[in-house]
């Protein structure tokens, strides 16, 4: 029993490695930088995304309110305080843990009250970041320009790191006493609760950290990209690819969000650039094929059979 | 300038039932969220733009035009989609999933087909001049459609408890189990339900462009943010709270675009939370959420 459970935990673990290795060598062999970087972002959106959706059943829509407050978080502490950009990254991860701390009552709305009330969140912190009233602060619609710490290797290694840590953490849930008790509260939160799981506590974490990995990822890009606007940084779009490449591939699972991203980004990367309507198109067809035919997405094709997948 | 508010905020309302009732009967018949009501609201208005461009026709005769048409389009997808969904695990998590899809869909064959480029009717089409109401100036294009909003909010009521489909369709919604235990046809009413909920949206299209000025490919979202909080605010599955959460809606946007010009973007979202946060069942609502 413990056997299986230490070759469990060292497939996982290799797996992540092999990714974050693989996207670190990448960067070498191939020149288009930006668009492996977008690959480290959506990884490690997508697996921000199961750490609350696949862990605990809440599915935010509106996830991108804190990969937005991350971004702005970093771009006003190197902005007004001219602090360098590592500052800068700790300062987004403080302002989408504020706004998750600010946003924890909405873990008492359950389904698609919470999914649209987050959604409704994301969009009011748009609202107040985008107002003209406040470009002295925020520069309104007008968008920021952090040039001054411009640094595209540090910030694309950080990125990494920020992939490299996320992997590790879903990899400690999927193996570890906390993780399973997630997973029981979001299966039955009474059972759970009788069985002395603190189902308030579970869920207040897991919501924590997925909103840190949000405003981190948020903050590396606004570092990355270095000149962006509010319509980027709050994209709703955001929210949605994440859920939708977790969902394709599988939630819970540390190899179905893997998939979802090199398969459904990569064919974005191939077929959307050029117009982006074919791909919203096939991208609209294959969620609602999904939803009817593999809610559960890829990796249930195995897991239904009883093949356990990383 | 109070007392414009609030009429033009009344007006308003009348038009926002319209954009939420359609969503509050699919939700309450089905315990499902159609996150494409907003598309549907937009095609409705690209409808009668390209009727009138082509054809000449007034919007009325728009609005006659796209209740069938929208019905008719409405009940093939119910069978297609919603039956296979119920079945689900969590359908009603899944649903917004799948209806995002559709959205989506729907979003890009209209970029693809007429461009992002805004669309609008000519306001003179509704008659010309302002009404006076209380001393308030209302253009007659509100007034006009605000009266539509009206028609069709209380069509609605009409059906649901004068006939007999609407009764069945009220038991489907206390209980689809048990309506289907008594030998009910569910899924027929239901399709029916959701035939009449895109047509509402299609009808309130064709009025979008006089109250809300324009009709773009990608505006589906923001209508769906509205509609929720509209529907919300009322009461979930109740399809008289919706005039109730419309109407407060409305006076609300009013005054904040009165003595807050700038922040009032923000109000369907803050009013969204709040009201989930505080009476998550709504203002006329018994207890209809598990937490």
């Amino acid at each position: 029993m413990r056997n299986t459970r230490i070759r469990r935990i060292v497939l996982d673990t290799g797996i992540a490695a092999a990714v974050v290795i693989a996207m670190g060598v990448a960067r070498g062999v191939y020149s288009n930088e930006l668009m492996l970087f977008n690959f480290i972002i959506f990884l490690a959106l997508a697996q921000g995304l199961n750490i609350i959706y696949g862990f605990t059943g809440y599915l935010p829509f509106g996830y991108v309110g804190f990969y937005g407050a991350g971004a702005y978080g970093f771009a006003l502490v190197v902005m007004h305080l001219h602090a360098p950009a590592l500052i800068g990254m700790a300062a987004a991860g403080v302002a989408a843990l504020v706004l998750a701390v600010i946003l924890l009552p909405l873990l008492r709305l359950s389904g698609a009250y919470f999914a649209i009330a987050s959604m409704a969140a994301a969009q009011a912190v748009y609202e107040i970041v985008a107002n003209p009233d406040l470009e002295d602060i925020t520069k309104g619609p007008y968008g920021v320009s952090l040039a001054d710490v411009f640094a595209p290797a540090f910030s694309y290694y950080t990125a990494l790191a920020i992939l490299a840590a996320t992997l590790l953490l879903v990899v400690w849930l999927r193996n570890s006493r906390f993780g399973m008790s997630l997973q029981a509260i979001r299966d039955d939160s009474i059972s759970a609760a009788m069985a002395g799981v603190s189902v308030v506590r579970g869920r207040t974490i897991a919501w924590l950290l997925s909103a840190l990995i949000a405003g981190l990822v948020g903050g590396v890009f606004a570092w990355h990209i270095s000149v962006f606007y509010p319509d980027t940084a709050f994209d709703l779009s955001v929210s949605i690819f994440a859920t939708v490449f977790l969902l394709f591939g599988g939630a819970t699972t540390l190899c179905g969000p893997l998939l979802g991203v090199f398969i459904l980004y990569g064919i974005y990367n191939v077929i959307g650039i050029a117009v982006p309507q074919y791909f919203q198109f096939t991208y609209g067809a294959l969620i609602v094929l999904l939803v009817l035919f593999l809610p559960n997405g890829l990796v249930s094709l195995l897991t239904s059979r009883g093949i356990r997948v990383p | 300038m109070l007392i414009g508010a609030i009429i033009a905020g009344i007006v308003f309302g009348l038009y926002y039932t319209l954009v939420g009732l359609g969503l509050n009967l699919v939700f309450g018949v089905m315990r499902i969220v159609n996150l494409a009501h907003g598309d549907f609201l937009m095609l409705g208005g690209i409808a009668a733009w390209w009727l009138f461009t082509t054809l000449g026709l007034h919007p009325l005769a728009s609005a006659g035009l796209v209740i069938v048409v929208f019905v008719l389009v409405g009940l093939p997808l119910y069978y297609l989609v919603v039956p296979r969904l119920l079945r689900s695990r969590d359908s009603e998590m899944l649903s917004l999933i799948l209806f995002f899809g559709l959205s989506q869909m729907i979003e890009a064959v209209t970029t693809i087909g007429l461009g992002a480029t805004e669309r609008s009717l000519p306001p003179r089409l509704l008659g010309v001049g302002p009404i006076i109401l209380f001393g308030t100036r209302l253009p007659k294009a509100w007034i006009f459609s605000a009266v539509a909003s009206a028609i069709a909010v209380l069509l609605v009521y009409l059906y649901l408890y004068r006939t007999r489909l609407g009764t069945l369709t009220r038991a489907v919604m206390v209980s689809r189990d048990e309506a289907l235990a008594t030998g009910i046809d569910v899924n027929f009413v239901s399709a029916v339900a959701f035939g009449i909920s895109i047509a509402l949206a299609g009808v309130a299209g064709v009025f979008a462009p006089f109250i809300l000025g324009s009709i773009t490919p990608n505006m589906g979202v923001a209508i769906n943010i509205t509609a929720f909080a509209v529907i919300v605010v009322g009461t979930l599955g109740n399809p008289l709270g919706t005039l109730l959460g419309g109407i407060i809606y409305g006076v609300s946007l009013m005054l904040m675009q009165t003595y807050l010009s700038s922040w009032a973007n923000l109000l369907p979202n803050l009013l969204l939370i709040a009201v989930l946060l505080v009476r998550p069942e709504g203002i006329l609502g018994r207890r209809v959420r598990r937490a």
